[in-house]
């Protein structure tokens, strides 16, 4: 094992005990890019030198005893989507360029105090409107495990970093299924946490009500030390819950050690029609591991799930379009040289600095949120919202279950271009793990498996409000066993 | 004219006087260097988020409160979507179905048939108030738009009244009595020039007699009192010279340009924005529990009409005093200084602060009126003035002279008394010889007075203060000619 392929729980002991030092760990990684990133572009940019630096602070506060933790030293790969001081800031869009944030998100803020690097602009679909990772304005990231495949999306730079060991760890944002898919797709873990318990602010905004970051890792453990640095109450985000934070590492650990048995639900409606048949003898391979370890399986039944996709796409869309009002090329980012007066500076500036997802999704949400047309699109697809939720609640409430369990997506990774022409088609990638999102759940997905042509295949668990230590704790079982995610993609 | 009636409802946009913006930590100043106001959310920045300002919601209750407006239990925040370049969000964080206060009463009073008359009061009704943020500036030069931010963002409530008023009168009258209110309660300083309050009209017009209403206009701009009332009364002669001439009135916007006097139109109904109103997702509604309203409602001053009412109840004060006094609430606390100090003659401070200090302080070389914070004079002098002349220390005549001075220096009545020499004498015996000289040059008067015309022995009084200079006790004077002239 290298250290590009070491899990954090290891570095981080190596870390502490002198053995390497932050720098030559950030070294090492550089190099890792060097070799990789040619070949999977997963990287919008990134600052060696800011990165050495950090590394170096790092190494002096060990030095002189004044560590700050676990994460102290570790590097972080961040999506394009999330403020961090003095670094490019694109939403891998046109129309930001050439935006440098002054301020760091929140999520920065704290692993900035917990010692790790922020580290590198991952990329992604253009503002986090896709499941491919195509729709970025400047490159398209490949699959690490099939380059003739897309990663998954939106945060594809941040599943393929992690999964070629360009980065340990990665933040990513999941809106509809932008952790969890690409970390499906890229044999990789992906946590998406309960609306609320990470703080937005910095976070570029797509759609407020279901936004939320998450971390990535190559295994449960290794996501749980990241993400309680990230969870907790912040008092720039409104929408931030004030619960307690537990420690997320010490909690899997506790969980495995006590051996108690959880009960899992697996719901019909995510074995139906249009799901591959690798992925579902996968995937109830690992329930059947479930069940051989004592947990108890019972089928329940999430009848609103065949509703929640135009569900999600008003929703979506209608939040979509008042929040990319901002980019308008008054005050940032680009702004239209062939503008002859005020509303062709708009026109132009939005037509040519946007890509053709984004206007799709502003002009659709434009539409849904129009005098006359409100009420039957965005108010009724609010109250379905609340549906799709009550199907949640009632198997956590009703039937006691403690994680919902099923594939991630219908499908494993397909190939570039053989979707773009056909948006509805890319839209049901997302199916599974949309709910998620409308219902405000968390949910991980974490490596399952393999299709015969060596194709990643995702297991997602999705967990009670706030319940993120007994979900994380859940998918540790089924992680820890088979380590999947430290299978190395041969480049 | 007089065959027509106007409809008038007011919407009112106030910016509160909070020590932060609406929805985040920067200072809510006025004329700071252009753009030194900002953050990321004010900015827009991506990332940014809004923190909704508990100060801002506390006086907008209070505002609901004083008006006796139903106050939400629950409100919440909507975005209103459209293009300007002076809202960077591009939306405008504001509150659409659900707004903080709903209903309530401004109670104005109109002018009375004279200056020294009360008018009729009124009570016009309110629609809603609801919460908001400001927008920033544009100034144009040239081709050039410059754009500063420090405004954006500055908690700003719009008052929404009914079309429940019929004269530019009652609208300037509706204009006047929310103002004093809001300065009263401190929730604003309501100076239209530096845009903190801005008036907006919905004007229409019909035959009297009818009962439903013409087609309204909706009238910007009105930035200024006068324009208030100069913009709504040009609109209504418009508006019915239209229709005497056979015009169907199109509804539309129409902005008052105040150095042409008249109005234009800006946009028509069809041209009208589809705001696309949705709630905010970034914000969660506030709920408005009932201590906190009765906490807020404990917090409130006497209120104008109050006030009006115990100075001329309670306090005697004739309608010309309470008319200058009321409307300016430091004022007001400045007699209610001087009254604590000395409770026993409230009229008589009462026209030393409306009438003698309105006096001095526009006497001044500067525009305007010195302001409450640099007089010289305190409430305690002015008390002790009256207090003196009460006591017969000073003459009437006199203490004009001595408040005058007293302005100018800020020394103190019994100072000012003793230097110019204008401590009343009663020395009976210097007095009397001034008495016995003034009879004797004023054979006239005196033979008039003896004759049955009491008023002539004013003249002989009048001789006796000239030459005492005005220190002679008139009691002592009185009972001297009394004796002397039987």
């Amino acid at each position: 094992m290298e250290l590009f392929n070491t899990p954090v729980a290891t570095l981080s002991e190596k870390l502490s005990q002198k053995e390497i030092s932050s720098v030559e760990l950030m070294q090492a990684y550089l190099k890792r890019i060097k070799a990789v990133e040619p070949k999977v572009d997963a990287f919008l940019s990134y600052n060696e030198e800011d990165a050495l630096a950090q590394a170096k602070a790092s190494d002096e506060r060990r030095a002189n005893g004044k560590t700050s933790g676990s994460l102290d030293g570790i590097p972080v790969g961040i999506k394009d989507v999330i403020a961090v001081k003095n670094q490019p800031l694109t939403c891998a869009s046109k129309i930001l360029e050439p935006y440098v944030s002054p301020y760091d998100a929140t999520v920065i803020a704290n692993i900035k105090v917990a010692g790790g690097i922020p580290f590198g602009r991952l990329n992604m679909d253009e503002f986090a409107m896709g499941s491919s990772t195509e729709h970025s304005a400047y490159k398209i990231t490949k699959n690490p495990w099939d380059l003739s495949c897309i990663p998954g999306g939106s945060s594809g730079g941040s599943a393929v970093a992690v999964a070629t060991g360009m980065s340990p760890l990665s933040l990513g944002s999941d809106t509809g299924g932008s952790i969890r898919l690409p970390a499906s797709f890229c044999n990789v873990v992906g946590l998406k946490p309960t609306y609320g318990r990470v703080s937005r602010y910095g976070l570029t905004a797509y759609a407020s009500s279901l936004d939320q970051i998450g971390p990535f890792g190559r295994t449960v453990e290794d996501v749980a030390m990241l993400f309680k640095v990230l969870a907790g109450r912040d008092e720039n985000d409104s929408t931030s819950f004030p619960a307690e934070v537990p420690d997320y590492h010490a909690a899997l650990k506790a969980s495995a050690a006590s051996g108690e048995k959880f009960k899992l639900g697996v719901p019909k409606e995510y074995f139906a029609e249009g799901l591959d048949p690798e992925v579902r003898a996968s995937i109830e391979k690992a329930i059947d591991f479930y069940k051989k370890q004592g947990h108890t399986i019972v089928e329940i039944t999430l009848p609103h799930t065949n509703i929640a996709i135009p569900v999600y796409y008003i929703i979506v869309t209608a939040e979509a379009s008042s929040n990319l009002a901002r980019y308008d090329g008054v005050r940032y980012g680009y702004r239209s040289p062939n503008a002859a007066n005020a509303l062709e500076l708009y026109s132009k500036t939005r037509a040519e600095g946007f890509g053709a997802e984004v206007k799709r999704r502003i002009i659709l949400g434009t539409y849904v949120l129009s005098s006359g047309y409100y009420d039957a699109y965005y108010l009724k697809a609010q109250k379905v919202r609340t549906l799709i939720r009550d199907d949640f609640m009632n198997a956590f409430q009703k039937l006691g279950v403690d994680a919902i369990v099923g594939p991630t997506s219908p499908t494993p990774a397909f190939k570039i271009g053989e979707k773009t022409d056909d948006p509805i088609s890319m839209y049901l990638a997302d199916i599974y793990t949309i709910c998620v999102n409308l219902a405000g759940l968390p949910g991980i997905s974490i490596p399952c498996g393999f299709t015969k042509s060596n194709l990643p295949i995702g297991l997602q668990l999705i967990g009670q409000p706030y319940q993120e230590a007994r979900l994380l704790s859940i998918a540790n079982r089924f992680d820890a066993e088979h380590k999947l995610g430290l299978k190395e993609p041969k480049l | 004219m007089p065959n027509y009636e106007a409809v008038i409802g007011l919407e009112v946009h106030v910016e509160l006087k909070t020590n932060s913006k609406m929805f985040t930590r920067v200072a809510n100043h006025y004329g700071e260097a252009e753009n030194t106001l900002t953050n990321p959310v004010v900015l827009a920045l991506p990332g940014a988020l809004p923190v909704m300002n508990r100060e801002a919601i506390e006086k907008s209750v209070k505002v609901g409160l004083m008006f006796g407006c139903q106050i939400a239990e629950l409100c919440k925040w909507d975005r209103k979507n459209y293009f300007y370049p002076d809202l960077p969000k591009n939306y405008q964080i504001s509150q659409y179905d659900k707004p903080l206060c709903l209903g309530g009463l401004v109670e104005i009073e109109l002018p009375g048939s004279s200056r020294n008359i009360q008018g009729e009061h009124k009570k016009i009704k309110l629609t809603r108030i609801h919460l908001e943020e400001d927008v920033g500036k544009s100034t144009h030069i040239d081709i050039e738009s410059l754009l500063d931010f420090n405004r954006a963002g500055v908690p700003l409530i719009e008052i929404v009244s009914e079309p429940d008023m019929h004269t530019p009168e009652e609208a300037f009258a509706y204009l006047t009595a929310l103002r004093t209110h809001l300065l009263y309660a401190g929730i604003s300083d309501c100076d239209m020039e530096k845009g903190q309050l801005r008036c907006d009209a919905n004007i229409s017009v019909r035959p009297i007699g009818q009962t439903t209403l013409g087609t309204k206009v909706e009238l910007k701009n009105l930035n200024s009192i006068s324009g208030v009332k100069n913009g709504i009364e040009y609109e209504i002669k418009r508006q019915v010279q239209a229709i005497e001439r056979g015009e169907k009135i199109p509804q539309e916007t129409r902005r008052w340009d105040a150095f042409k006097c008249a109005t234009y139109s800006m946009r028509s109904k069809e041209q009208a924005h589809d705001y696309r109103y949705f709630p905010d997702p970034d914000l969660m509604p506030v709920r408005i529990p009932d201590e906190v309203k009765k906490r807020l409602g404990s917090q409130l001053p006497e209120l104008p009409w109050q006030k009006q009412e115990r100075y001329q109840q309670s306090l005697g004060l004739p309608y010309t005093q309470t008319a200058v006094l009321v409307p300016d609430h430091e004022l007001c606390a400045y007699f209610e200084k001087a009254v604590a100090a000395y409770p026993k003659n409230a009229k008589a401070i009462g026209n030393f602060v409306a009438n003698d200090l309105l006096r001095e302080r526009s006497s001044g070389a500067r525009e305007g009126m010195m302001p409450l914070a640099e007089l010289k004079v305190t409430p305690g002098q002015i008390a002790e003035l009256v207090k003196i002349i009460d006591a017969g220390g000073v003459s009437s005549q006199n203490a004009k002279a001595v408040f005058t001075e007293m302005f100018a220096t800020g020394h103190s009545p019994a100072e000012i008394i003793d230097e110019k020499g204008f401590k009343v004498s009663s020395d009976a015996g210097a007095i009397e010889k001034i008495v016995r000289e003034a009879i004797e040059k004023n054979p006239e008067a005196v033979a008039q007075f003896k004759g049955g015309k009491a008023g002539a022995i004013n003249v002989v009084k009048g001789y006796v203060m000239k030459q005492s200079k005005g220190s002679a006790s008139p009691a002592v004077i009185d009972e001297l000619l009394r004796k002397i002239l039987g």
